[in-house]
Parts: C-alpha cells; structure tokens; sequence
C-alpha cells in the first residue's frame, strides 16, 4: 500500500511538472502574458509594395513593439496593398496625424515589420483612421536593378 | 483409493451438460477437427485423451467459446456458445472456470490477489468476505501459507494450485483443465489428482479434463474420449478402453511407442534418403 | 513471375488484414468509460510509461538544447545574428524535435517494454485465462496502457522542450556569451502559444496515439513464443520509429507548409 502511495506521488508530481511545463513555455518562450489580450485600435496605411510583409508582423514605434498586423488586402481603387495595424489602446488619439508608417527588415535576411515615427502635428490618428505617409518595402532585387541600369547608362 | 469411485458406470442418462457436435475446425491449411462429437454429463469428470498435437487444447479453447469452429456447435446447459454476444459470452464464462497448462497467474498480483481477482470483477463483496472466500479457496488447495507469495515465487505444482484456486473462486458448474498433471514430480502429481477429484466431488463440479497421462486420467475420469485425426477414435469409461480391440486405441492406453500411430514422422524410405545425401540440392 | 505477384498479393491482403484487425483492436479498447479500477490501472501505468521514461527524456532534452545552441551559434553568428539564436533553439525544439525525439525515445523505452510485457502476458496465457474468467483483457490490460501512454508522451514533450530551451540558454547565454535579454526577447517575440507550442502539442499527441497503439498492437498480436516476443518488440521500435518520422513529415505540411 506504501508503495502505491509513492506510485500516485510520482505520477500526480509527473502531470503537475507536465502543466507548469506548459505554463513555463506559455509564459518565458512564447510571452504570452496572463492579462486578457488587451485593447487595441485599428489604423490603416496603404502600401504601394509591401514586399514580404505578412499578416501578425510586428509594428514598432521606436524600436518597441506596440502591435500587429492585423489584415492585409488590396486596395482595388488604387491598386496598392491596404494593411490593417492593431495597436495597443493607449496609443489611441496620441500618435499624430503626419506619423509615417515604413516597412523595415529586420537585418539584411531578417523578417519585415512595420516601424511608426511620430510627426508634429497637434491632431492625432483615431480608431480606424488612415496613415497617409508611408514607405514601400525596399525590394532588393530592385534596388540592384537600378543599380545596374544606372551603373550601364553612366 | 479410488475404487470405490470407479463404480459409478451407470448409463448417463440426464441431460449432457456440454454438447458439442459436428466440430470442425482448421488452422490455416491444417485441418484439426473433422467432426468432433462429445457429451459431458453433469457431475463427471470426462478426459479427453489423445497424442500430443491433435489440438486438445484447441477443443478446450472452442468449448470456452475463445475459438470458432468453421462449422458445427458448442452447447453448454442448451445456449450455443459461438452465437452469443461479447457481453453474453462473458456473462457465460463467469459460470466455467478453466485451468491454464501453465497455471497463467497475473505475474503483477501476488497469490492472494491472483485468487481474489475474479471476486473482485464479478461480485460487489466487501473486503473482510473477499478475504475469507479467498483463504478458504487456498486453503482447499494447501497453500492458504503461501498467499503473500508473487507467483514468480511458486513452483510448477504449486502456481497450478493456485491457479486451481482462481479457476473455483467463483464456484463454477464447468472446470476446464489444460493437461493438469504435464511436467510434475512424482508428488505434486499425486497432489493435483487427489485435489481435482476432491473438489469434482465436493463442490459438485462438471469437470473436462484434456490430457495425455494415461495412468493418472484413467485413475480419475468418469468418461474418456479418446481423439486422433480429428476425430474421436474411441470413446468409453476406463474400464471399457482398457480392453478396447481397436489397435490405436490400445496402442495408446498401453503407451506401447510403434504402432498404427508411428514412432516416425512422414519421411521418404530410410535407405533411400540414405543413398541420397551425396545428391543434395 | 505469376508467382512473384501472387505472393505480392497475398503479403497485401495480409497487410490489409493487419491493419483492420489492428484498428478494430484500437476502438474496442480505447472506447468505453473506465472503472475506478480502470483508473488506479490507468494510474499505475502512467508511472510506468511515464514517470520512468522521464529521466531518458529529460537527459535527452538538455543534450539536444544544448547542441542546438551550440551548432546554432557557430552559423548564426556568421550573419551577426546571434541574437537570433533563443529564437532558433525555441521554434527548432517546439516545432520539430520535442515532439519527435520524444516520440522516438517514448517509443525505445516505453513502447517496446509494454509489447514486451503484452506479450509475455500473452505468452503465459494470462490474457486467455483473463478471458476465461469473464474480463476483457482489452480492457483491463490494453486500455489503461494506451491511455497512459496517450497523456504521458505530450507531458513528457513538454519537459523535453523545457529542459531544451535551458539547455539552450546554459550554451548561448551563460558560456557563448550571447545577450540573455535577446535570448529570451527574440524568442518570445517569434514564438505563438497557438502555431509554434500548440501545433507541437497536437504533433506529440498525434505520435503518442500511434507509438502506444503500434506497441500494445504488437504486443497483443504477437505469436506466443519467445523468438515471437523479441520480433514483436523490434518491430514496435521500427515501425513506430517510422511513423512518427513519416507522420511528422505530413503534420508539418498541413500545420506549416501552407498546406490549409
């Protein structure tokens, strides 16, 4: 009988270490954080290329990242690429109305996400509102194209 | 001191107990049943003899309902047991119990819960009834000192007794015994004979008994069915095969080694086998 | 040459036999609601197939997180991205190896054990005299060793990952000297609970269902003899070495392929 109480120790500490292993990898790998996901608002920006940007790409407000990609669609009046951000709410009515809105790559093979830099302007950027001054994806293989067409036109 | 017990020769008149009729049963190419008749009467004990490797175990195994015959039936008490549902079959087999030529105890339990385990499944007892169900099932086998045993501790003779104490836990009609005596000294031998007879007559049990020790069987069996080439050859009471004319069946009862049963496999003529061997392929 | 296909046919017939007989065995143990017994059984073999493994397991993990970190590093400080590395260790064991290399070891500790212990149960008829006493040995003895091994192998793939990504950490942070802040920030930036921890979750219960059904099968199956037992317990570890192997390739597909 004493050994199959050890037995049942064994095992319940077994399954316990298993779910505290789970919350572990939930917690400190994933980062998930225990709080509800929080508020966030939706900003919009059109791209006219976002090269490889993909959907739950991070956006960052200098350096830090203040939330995702939300959706990415085409804008089929002007045929550009139209992405939906989700910031965190406390940004809400604080960014201005000239923010610019870049898609960088993290390092030179890294992956892309969108960086925010703030204005001037006094008016601020609501739910739901537009960023009119973006930057396109740099596409390398462009970029060494013009290099090229310009290195043989000189 | 079994004479007293052999004078029970009456025609068996009642009811059989088990009927099987008509068997036929093949392992893959092989046919191992050609038309098996039997009847088991209440109260007897019937051996089935015959020489090794004509499946009397198998017939054990299609009496427990664990096989199916490719024709022909098993009835036991009147219910076919080869047409009966999962649940039903299991609910038959609480009512036979059956001895394993290697005594097959659960290696994890110990002795005292290999005994118990069917008490357990099958009835709602409380523990202090287990428990005297359970010593006075070991104690009818001698071995009611040994129960906090594993059965890794047990001699041959010893785990069969056990398992004889598991098969009768739940007092069943019909015991089922896989060649009891195979592979035992001299003395535990005396000892399972003495113990299968004294329980067939003490707790009134329908006993099968499958087996190819002629001396012992014949000194116990009220019935004897002798099988060979998938038939039954001969069937009788002991007295009755002991002077049976049929060669086989003598050559058989008598143990003599040659035979209509040969001493040797199917092979080409030795001498020219002999000649042969320089002719290998 | 007739001869040829007709025994190609035979050996496909006898495949098909296997298989159905082999799923007909699985759903007849593993449905039905367990007894209180069922539970302590249940109970007893999760220690078995679970807690004992786990030293195996946990041991394994340390040395995989380890030699990821390591290999890793070498390559990713190449492009001055070994900040990258916590990043590389985690998706590399939550995705991949975790649930694979636990799966194989799951299957070389436990599954060949519980084909080994079916079959000697088998082997000295107590799964007959089982039967014969009116319990259903695919209950009392397959059932609760398929569930064990069911929730132990994703517990188990849980603490191989953790262990990993230590073992990750003791490399690249406390001896390569990579920025422990960067470590972890990169990994938890790239890692999703519900695509990387998640998707490695199904794998791993994905390989537990079909590591434990291919030992018990194996063990329930087996010709009851003792060459029969040692064939049974070789082909446990092979052919659940390859399923998982073959099974992992399908499931990344579907789960990170762009198969959806």
């Amino acid at each position: 009988m004493k050994r199959s109480k050890m037995m049942e120790l064994g095992v319940g500490l077994f399954m316990l270490a298993g779910i505290l292993g789970l919350v572990f990898l939930g917690l400190r790998v994933s980062g998930l954080t225990l709080t509800a996901p929080s508020d966030t608002f939706r900003l919009e920006a059109n791209f006219a290329n976002i090269g490889s940007l993909k959907p739950r790409a991070r956006v960052t407000l200098a350096g830090v990242t203040v939330g995702r990609v939300a959706a990415i669609e085409l804008d089929t009046d002007w045929y550009d690429a139209r992405v939906i951000f989700e910031l965190d709410a406390e940004l809400e009515d604080r960014l201005s109305r000239d923010t610019t809105a870049a898609i960088l790559t993290a390092g030179l093979l890294g992956e892309q996400y969108v960086g925010l830099s703030v204005g001037g302007d006094p008016e601020t950027l609501a739910d739901g509102d537009t960023i009119r001054d973006t930057q396109s994806a740099v596409v390398l293989e462009e970029l060494i194209q013009q290099f090229v067409s310009n290195l043989i036109s000189d | 001191m079994f004479d007293n017990f052999l004078e029970g020769h009456e025609p068996m008149s009642d009811t059989p107990f088990v009927v099987v009729e008509g068997l036929h049963f093949s392992r893959g190419e092989k046919e191992i049943f050609r038309g098996v008749d039997l009847q088991i009467h209440r109260g007897k004990i019937t051996a089935i003899m015959g020489p090794s490797g004509t499946g009397k175990t198998t017939l054990l195994k299609l009496i427990g309902g664990q096989l199916y015959p490719d024709a022909g039936r098993v009835c036991i008490d009147g219910e076919d047991v080869h047409r009966q549902s999962r649940k039903a079959l299991f609910a038959m087999r609480r009512r036979m119990g059956m001895l394993f030529q290697s005594g097959a105890l659960f290696s994890d339990l110990s002795v005292y819960e290999n005994v118990a385990f069917p008490l357990r499944v099958h009835t709602d007892l409380p523990e202090s009834m287990v428990r005297d169900l359970v010593l006075m099932k070991l104690e009818a086998v001698g071995l009611r000192g040994a129960r906090e045993l594993m059965p890794s501790e047990l001699s041959g003779g010893m785990a069969r007794r056990v398992a004889l104490a598991r098969a009768i836990a739940l007092d069943p009609e019909l015991i089922l015994y896989d060649e009891p005596f195979v592979g035992q000294d001299p003395i535990s031998m005396g000892v399972l004979v003495q113990l299968t007879k004294r329980l067939n007559e003490a707790l009134g049990l329908t006993s099968v008994m499958v087996s190819h020790d002629i001396k012992e069987t014949l000194t116990i069996a009220d019935y004897v069915y002798v099988i060979a080439d998938g038939r039954v050859m001969a069937h009788g009471t002991p007295a009755g095969l002991d002077v049976d004319q049929d060669p086989r069946v003598s050559q058989f009862v008598h143990g003599e080694p040659d035979g209509p049963v040969p001493f040797h496999y199917p092979a080409v003529d030795f001498f020219t086998d002999i000649l042969d061997a320089g002719g290998r392929r | 040459m007739i001869r040829h296909i007709t025994h190609l046919g035979r050996r496909g017939c006898e495949l098909l036999e296997a298989l159905g007989r082999a799923g007909i065995f699985l759903f007849l143990s593993a449905v039905g609601v367990p007894s209180r017994e069922g539970w302590y059984l249940w109970l007893r073999q999760m220690h078995f197939v679970g807690v004992l493994s786990l030293a195996i397991v946990l041991v394994s993990g340390l040395f995989i997180g380890m030699v990821l970190a390591l290999q890793g590093y070498t390559i990713l400080v190449d492009f001055g991205a070994e900040q990258a590395l916590g990043q590389m260790v985690a998706l590399s064991l939550l995705r991949e190896l975790a649930p694979v290399v636990a799966a194989l070891l799951f299957a070389g500790r436990a599954g060949s054990a519980l084909t080994a212990e079916i079959g000697l149960m088998k082997a000295t008829e107590q799964l007959t005299s089982m039967e014969m006493i009116g319990v259903d040995p695919l209950r009392r003895v397959v059932a609760p060793r398929l569930w064990a091994g069911v929730v132990a192998l994703p517990l188990l793939t849980i603490g191989f990952s953790v262990v990993g990504v230590y073992g990750g950490y003791l490399v690249g942070v406390e001896w390569l000297g990579v920025f422990e802040g960067s470590y972890w920030g990169n990994m938890q930036a790239s890692v999703e609970f519900i695509a990387d921890i998640g998707n490695g979750m199904v794998k791993s219960l994905v390989f537990a269902l079909v590591v434990t059904w291919i030992a018990v099968f194996q063990g329930y199956d087996l010709v009851p003899t003792a060459e029969g037992i040692s064939r049974a317990t070789t082909r446990t570890v092979v052919y659940s070495s390859l399923a998982v192997l073959g099974l992992d390739f399908v499931l990344t597909a579907v789960m990170f392929g762009g198969l959806s």
